[in-house]
Order: structure tokens, then C-alpha cells, then sequence
């Protein structure tokens, strides 16, 4: 056990999660602490700006994608809802930003609280339907409601334009001073700050007794009930914040791009959410962050390649996740980690 | 106008039939033991694709070429089952889900790799090509040997499942597979075997769909919704439900399309989610 | 006296299969009673109608003087009524103190609360640990549910359903599964809990039975055969042959 040592130890101690355990508070406030690998990875989202100029607006593109998987990893990595139409949410969440600025005004704050607004909305109605299922009838549901409001969007040209996009898309600089322009910095700098601030929010939750509710509801919907706990109300809680956050990133996509596509609202986008979450690790927090930058990264490098043949690689990357790292990447390090200290993960 | 109704009525029958042919395997080993396959209708393209180079390359005839189709896609399903799915059995939803929509992705990119993305098409039959008049609306023939076909395939699957030995074990492991188990029932051999012959009717389904939809490598997908829609509303597990949902989508599909083309298929969707919301376990299913 | 826990024709059947009938009992407060019967008597049935995991076809069950019938499983654990089930219902991946310590917080009606740190909700913590402590789980507190030991699993079982603070609590074969030398723990346990508890145990052990509970239900293809103490069921002829003649264990 002499190989990498130094590292091995420096590796432990950063993501060393309980001290000598004391009592049950200083157990519980272990679980709750912030790891020195986390603060060294938000500091490390700050590098782009300096080390990759070049590539500020691929990173704004990937704090989005991350943060629309965090959404996603509350509901279905935290709750146990598998959802096949979260995009959903992104697309009333984009569509309403570009609507937004296309009659109304462009300041983006505002169209973020709005599309923040109706996407909570929209996700508290189709809340109350969606918690009564499980299993196949949750899929399809998900998948149906999904390919409802993308045919909707579709069908209704006066409004969203149809296939064609939205036309007239028009945002103002933020806080009338930082332009949205093609080299992304403001793009990047606004992106990651409503990651972060969301981040924090998702953090909370998870670590608060509502988060520890969710857990177990994953762990045991049945019991539930029988320890006197609203299971449903949860559900619907959690999914109404899920939606919120899900419309604040297809938001930033409609500020950062100043473009909304019907593709929004695809079951290519549900899906590619739901690989991204999964390859990096559902229920672990970081787990859609890590999977985003892995996957938009491959994707920007290998965007010479025709779409059928990424496919093929993302099925059999699937196919690879699901036997023999299913909780993925985060949840095979943790393991890794684990035997590195000696005990069961 | 009643005529136009009639042949809207007709064509939305015979779309259904091939949406039920390529439905009611889904339908009964989903029921049976509860495993999310979205890679069905990969099988369905593969029969289709078999047939394609059957007839259009090697020159068979058409309906030669089907038993052939179905026979592949049985084919494949039995080697897919038992080499990758039999390990997700006990597996999540989600993983299930996951795995098998990794599986259509690979099947869809080998398909286009050898077939290329064009939609194919290929020459039937004479005897096949044409329309018949009946009481003043005209009947096309394919749709009618496509409505007649998937009336016997009924008539044959409902009487295999009722009347033989192997359809009570069938119909044992569907109702309560850890009772039949225990009745000493060798569910996974008949699930393997169900398994085989769903995924060769929605072979045999493929097939004869090239004729009326055509056939590119995104098969597997577009009609993995209707598939799935005719097995959620019809109910798991359910033969004769599988059929009245099939039927009755594709009626409205075709209506829809006729209609209101404005529409689109948004008709389609708010149908299956108002039902799955009535009824969960679909119009026949469990519980 | 009043009852506590009461039933009135409580009945229950699926399709032609009739697993409850007639169902009336009367539980007053702080005694120990034991249902026993055959496997497929409907005990646990019972207890599923009780709490609000089955919907009755007929019949009334009343808390005290409330008619919670028509009330949701979870609205009734509020109430005060709480049970275990047969087989482990667990949280596997929670430790056994997360498992306890959300119990109390549904109870304290915080568990919606997300803006708060779970640590700061020392209260809840300390009553769950003390729960775990009383049942000598406090140890083994940290680690996963999965983890630990079945007959300590058992334990957790009960740990949940006390950390509601029923008034009645229905413990469904508490000992089931666990071995001889671990069932000891078990009962202990059990005997200690208190005297102002009304509880209701399954058992099929007739030494458990006749040691721990003060009255005695029989039930039998769906009904109840008949009730009374210990001494009384023991004498009974009808009992001897449709259960108590069969070999048991222990």
C-alpha cells in the first residue's frame, strides 16, 4: 500500500467526512460540513476565466446544463422520481425569458424571477399528478406530459414561434453594464453565480430535515406513512422547487444565447439530462455538476462526429454505468475512498 | 363525407393492427415480469431491416421474407435475454430504464452504420399493390391483408394462451409469478420463450410496417412512444387490451392527422395522459 | 373503561377470498394483549385495515372516542397510533439514528422544513438518541441500517414506531426471524415499555405469549374465535384443536 502515498493522504484528509465521533450532533454536523474538496472545486470553477478565455462560453453552457441536472438529482437522485420530461420545466423556463424580453423588457434579473415564477407554477400543477405514480405509469406520465407541452410549443406558431424558434429574442446587458457577447464572459460570470447561489439553496435542503424526509422516502416510500410523515406533500414540495430551478436554467440559456429553440422542450434534452446525472452519480450533490462537464466537454471535442455515432457511444456508456458502476462516477469514487480507509462504503 | 369517415375509420384499423402487432409483446412480458425493455422496437427494426435486404438485395419474395423477420428479431431477443438482461431482473426502474435505452441507442447507430439514414422502402408484391372497392369507399389491399394478418396472429395468440398448457403457465407466471414459482412452474423458460415471441411478432410488425411508414434507423424511437402508449393504456399483461388500444390509436392518429392536422400528435399525447391519470394500471391491467 | 383502540364490524375481502369478518375488538388502556392464530388467520390483515394501509369493505375504527376511519394512514399515526411490520420496513441506507431522528421530526411536524441545518435541531437529535439509548442501540447508532444486526434490526423497528409517541402500538411478530439467543434482548425491550402504552402484539410463540400479554385474541379464518385471559384461552377446547394442538414452537 506504498504506491502514491502522499497523495493517497492528502486525498483522505480533503475528503475525510467523519472525525472521532463524539455524540449524535457532532455526527450528524460531520455529514453537514464543508469538505476542503469542495470549497477547492468552487474555487477551481473561477480558473476558466483565467486559464481558457477561449472557451467561456462553452463554460457558461456547461454551469447550465449543471445546474438543470441538479434539479433533476433532487427529484430523482434525492426523491426516487424518475422523470423522462424534466425538460419540461427548462423550456417554459427559456421560452419565458425569450417571451419576456421579446414584448416586455430584456433586464435578465427580472426574466429570471419570472421564469423562475412560471416554471414553479407549472411544475406545483403537474406536481399533483405526478406523486400519485410510480413505476411504468410515473414514466410514461413524465415522458407524456413532456411530449404534450413540446407539441403544444410546436403547434402554437404566434407564440413561440413553432419549429422555427422564437424570433426577436432581445436581452439587455446585465445590470446595464455587462453585455452578453460572444467571448462569454459576462455569459460565464452570470451562469456560474446562479449555479452557485442555487447550489447553495440545493445544499440546504439536502442537509436540512426535509432533505433526510426525501432520503427516506428513496430508501422506503411504504414506511412512511407510518411514521406519520405526508409523503405525497413532500413529493410535491420538492418537485415545485425541482421545476423552479430547472426554469432558472433554461433562463440562462435563453439570457446566455439569446435564442429559444423548440429543442428545449425535447425528449433529447430529458434524456441527455438523465445520462449526464447518472454517469456522474444521482444522489450525491455533485454528481450532475461532474457529469456536465464531462459530457459537454467530450461533446465540444468530438462535435465533428455525426449524431448517430455519439449515440452508439453514449448507449454503450450507458449500458456501462448501469453494470458496472451504477451509482456512477462520484459513487465509484466514494467506494474507491472508502477501501482506501478501511472500511465498507 | 361518410365515406371519407369510413376510410379514415379503415386506415386508422390497419395502422392500428400493425401498432398492435408491434405493442402486445411489450405488453405481456412487461406484465409478466415487470422489466422496463424501451429497446423493444429495436427489434421491430431489425425485422424490418431484415426483410429489406431479404427482398430488395437477395431478391425473396415478400411474404417469405416474414417468417424470416419474425425468426430474427425472436432470435435476438432470446440472445439479448440471456446474455445482458436476465442480470437487471431485480434492478431499479431507472436501471432497467437506462440499460435498455442504451440499448436502442447502439442498435439505432449500427443500423444507420450499415444501412445508412435514408428512409428505405421496397417494391411489394402486385398482388398486394392496388385498392378494391367496396360499397363506394375503396379499401387499399395492403391494408387489408395487414388488418387480415394481425386478426389471425390474434386469434392464434388468444388461442395458444387459453387453450394450451404453455399459455396457462403463461397466463400463471403474468397473474403471480412467485405463486406460479411455487406451483412449480418454470417462469423463466416460459419468459424466455414469451420473450422470444413478442419480440418476433414485433419483428413480423417491422416488417410489414415498411409499407405503410417506411423504415430509417430512428424507427426504434418514434415508435417507441406509440408502442408505449398501447401497452400503458392497454394495460400490463393484457392481450385484448393491447388490442382496443392499439386499435384506438391508431384511429385517433389517423383522425387526428385528417382532422385536425393542426394538432399534430398532441391528441395522442393528452389521451394516454388522461387515462394513465383514470385508470394507472391501464384500461386491463392489474389491480 | 374506556377503549382505547376499539373496531366495529370491521370487514375485508378480495374477490371471493374473505380475509376479515366481522371484526370487533375493544383494547382499554395499558393492557398487553396477543393475537394469535393460524398462518392466514388475517391478523396482520387486521392491522392493516387498523392503521390505514387497507381500506375496509364495512365496519368502523375508532380512537378513543374519534372515528378514524376515513382518516389517511399517516394522519392516524398523528393520532397516536403506531405499528411494526413483520418484515423489516427500514431505511437501508440511513443510519439508525437519521431513521429514528426523521421519525421525531415528522412527529414535530419540521420535517418540511428545508432552510434549516439538521443539526440545529438538537431537540429531536437528543430524543432520538435517547429512544435508540432505551433500547440499547445507541452503539451501533451511527451505522447504516444494512449494516446492522437483524435481531438489531428488529429493535429499529420498534425504535420508529416509538419515536411517533403512540398511544397504541401494534407490533406485528416482533421476534420473527430473529434467533433465540437475540430474542432475549428483544422482549426485554418489549417488557419495559410503558405501562401507559396499550399494546398489541402477532405472535405465534405460545411461551412469549402466555409470559407477556394479560389478555389473549384468537382469530381464525378472518373472525375472532374467541378472547380472554391467558388461563381462560389455555382451557378452551375449541382453541386446543384449531391451533394450540398444532405443534408450536419453542
Amino acid at each position: 500500500m506504498a504506491a502514491g502515498g502522499p497523495f493517497r493522504e492528502a486525498l483522505k484528509r480533503m475528503t475525510a467526512a467523519d472525525p472521532a465521533v463524539a455524540g449524535p450532533l457532532q455526527y450528524l454536523e460531520a455529514q453537514v460540513r464543508w469538505r476542503r474538496i469542495e470549497i477547492a472545486f468552487w474555487l477551481a470553477t473561477l480558473l476558466p476565466f483565467v486559464v481558457t478565455p477561449a472557451y467561456l462560453q462553452l463554460a457558461s453552457q456547461i454551469a447550465i446544463t449543471a445546474l438543470f441536472a441538479l434539479s433533476l438529482d433532487l427529484i430523482l437522485g434525492y426523491a426516487g422520481i424518475v422523470s423522462l420530461g424534466h425538460a419540461a420545466y427548462f423550456g417554459v423556463g427559456a421560452y419565458t425569458a425569450g417571451l419576456l424580453s421579446k414584448h416586455f423588457w430584456g433586464e435578465p434579473l427580472s426574466g429570471l424571477a419570472a421564469a423562475a415564477l412560471l416554471s414553479g407554477l407549472v411544475g406545483y400543477a403537474t406536481s399533483h399528478i405526478i406523486v400519485r405514480f410510480r413505476h411504468l405509469a410515473l414514466i410514461m406520465l413524465t415522458l407524456g406530459l413532456g411530449l404534450l407541452l413540446h407539441e403544444a410549443a410546436n403547434s402554437a406558431h404566434f407564440l413561440t414561434g413553432g419549429a422555427d424558434g422564437l424570433q426577436g429574442v432581445r436581452i439587455r446587458p446585465l445590470l446595464e453594464t455587462f453585455r452578453f457577447d460572444l467571448y462569454g464572459r459576462a455569459a460565464y460570470a452570470y451562469s456560474l453565480a446562479v449555479l452557485f447561489l442555487v447550489f447553495l439553496v440545493a445544499r440546504r435542503l439536502i442537509h436540512s430535515p426535509f432533505g433526510l424526509a426525501l432520503r427516506a422516502i428513496r430508501e422506503n416510500a411504504m414506511r412512511m406513512p407510518a411514521i406519520g410523515a405526508p409523503s405525497r406533500a413532500h413529493l410535491r414540495k420538492i418537485y415545485t422547487i425541482s421545476a423552479v430551478m430547472a426554469g432558472i436554467a433554461g433562463a440562462l440559456l435563453t439570457h446566455t444565447t439569446s435564442t429559444v429553440s423548440l429543442e428545449v422542450l425535447s425528449f433529447q434534452r430529458s434524456a441527455d439530462v438523465l445520462v449526464i446525472l447518472i454517469l456522474g452519480g444521482a444522489g450525491r450533490l455533485y454528481g450532475g455538476i461532474l457529469g456536465a462537464i464531462i459530457y459537454m466537454v467530450a461533446r465540444d471535442q468530438f462535435s465533428g462526429i455525426n449524431p448517430q455515432y455519439w449515440y452508439f457511444w453514449i448507449g454503450l456508456l450507458l449500458i456501462a454505468v448501469v453494470m458496472f458502476l451504477p451509482n456512477g462516477i462520484l459513487g465509484g469514487l466514494a467506494k474507491i475512498t472508502a477501501r482506501w480507509r478501511g472500511r465498507r462504503p | 363525407m361518410l365515406a371519407s369517415l369510413a376510410g379514415v375509420l379503415f386506415d386508422g384499423f390497419a395502422y392500428g393492427m400493425l401498432l398492435f402487432l408491434l405493442s402486445v409483446g411489450l405488453s405481456v412480458t412487461l406484465g409478466m415480469m415487470n422489466f422496463v425493455n424501451l429497446a423493444h422496437c429495436s427489434f421491430a427494426m431489425i425485422g424490418g431491416y431484415v426483410t429489406l435486404t431479404l427482398t430488395n438485395s437477395l431478391g425473396w419474395p415478400f411474404l417469405a421474407s416474414l417468417p424470416a423477420a419474425f425468426l430474427a428479431a425472436a432470435a435476438a431477443s432470446v440472445v439479448l435475454e440471456r446474455t445482458l438482461y436476465r442480470r437487471l431482473y431485480r434492478a431499479s426502474d431507472l436501471d432497467q430504464c437506462l440499460f435498455t435505452i442504451g440499448v436502442v441507442f447502439v442498435s439505432v447507430a449500427v443500423a444507420a452504420w450499415i444501412y445508412g439514414t435514408i428512409q428505405q422502402s421496397i417494391s411489394t408484391p402486385p398482388y398486394l399493390r392496388g385498392s378494391v372497392q367496396f360499397m363506394g369507399i375503396s379499401f387499399a389491399v395492403y391494408r387489408l391483408f395487414l388488418v387480415a394478418f394481425a386478426l389471425v396472429i390474434t386469434v392464434v395468440l388468444v388461442a395458444l394462451l387459453e387453450y394450451t398448457r404453455f399459455g396457462a403457465q403463461v397466463r400463471a407466471a403474468v397473474d403471480n409469478p412467485r405463486m406460479a414459482r411455487g406451483l412449480g412452474i418454470d417462469v423463466d423458460r416460459a419468459f424466455m420463450v414469451t420473450f422470444a415471441l413478442g419480440g418476433g411478432l414485433a419483428g413480423l410488425g417491422g416488417a410489414l410496417a415498411i409499407e405503410v411508414v417506411g423504415l430509417d434507423p430512428g424507427f426504434a424511437f418514434t415508435y417507441l412512444v406509440y408502442v408505449l402508449i398501447v401497452v400503458a393504456v392497454g394495460g400490463l399483461g393484457s392481450i385484448g387490451g393491447s388490442f382496443l388500444a392499439a386499435a384506438v390509436l391508431g384511429i385517433s392518429d389517423m383522425a387526428g392527422k385528417y382532422y385536425f392536422p393542426w394538432l399534430g400528435a398532441f391528441l395522442i399525447y393528452l389521451v394516454m395522459v388522461g387515462l394513465l391519470m383514470w385508470r394507472p394500471a391501464g384500461l386491463f391491467g392489474k389491480r | 373503561m374506556s377503549a382505547v383502540l376499539s373496531t366495529r364490524g370491521l370487514a375485508k375481502r378480495f374477490g371471493s377470498l374473505v380475509v376479515a369478518q366481522d371484526i370487533a375488538i375493544s383494547l382499554p388502556q395499558g393492557v398487553r394483549y396477543a393475537l394469535i392464530g393460524p398462518n392466514g388467520a388475517g391478523k396482520t390483515t387486521l392491522i392493516n385495515l387498523i392503521t390505514g394501509m387497507l381500506r375496509p369493505d364495512a365496519g368502523r375504527v375508532l380512537l378513543g372516542e374519534d372515528d378514524i376511519t376515513s382518516l389517511r394512514a399517516d394522519t392516524r399515526v398523528k393520532r397516536g397510533l403506531a405499528r411494526t411490520f413483520q418484515i423489516n420496513a427500514l431505511f437501508p441506507h440511513l443510519s439508525a439514528l437519521e431513521s429514528v431522528t426523521i421519525a421525531v421530526c415528522e412527529r414535530q411536524g419540521c420535517a418540511g422544513t428545508w432552510w434549516k441545518r439538521l443539526p440545529g435541531y438538537r431537540d429531536a437529535i437528543d430524543e432520538a438518541h435517547g429512544i435508540l439509548s432505551s433500547l440499547r442501540l445507541a452503539t451501533d447508532c451511527y451505522r447504516l441500517t444494512r449494516e446492522l444486526a437483524y435481531g438489531q434490526q428488529r429493535l429499529l423497528e420498534i425504535a420508529l414506531a416509538l419515536a411517533t409517541r403512540p398511544k397504541v402500538l401494534l407490533l406485528d411478530e416482533p421476534a420473527a426471524g430473529v434467533p433465540k439467543d437475540e430474542s432475549a434482548q428483544l422482549f426485554e425491550a418489549i417488557a419495559e415499555l410503558s405501562r401507559d402504552l396499550t399494546v398489541l402484539f402477532i405472535e405465534h410463540d405460545m411461551n412469549v405469549v402466555f409470559r407477556f400479554a394479560s389478555r389473549i385474541i384468537v382469530m381464525v379464518g378472518g373472525r375472532i374465535l374467541v378472547e380472554g385471559s391467558p388461563d381462560e384461552i389455555a382451557r378452551n377446547a375449541e382453541v386446543r384443536s384449531v391451533y394450540l394442538g398444532k405443534a408450536h414452537h419453542g
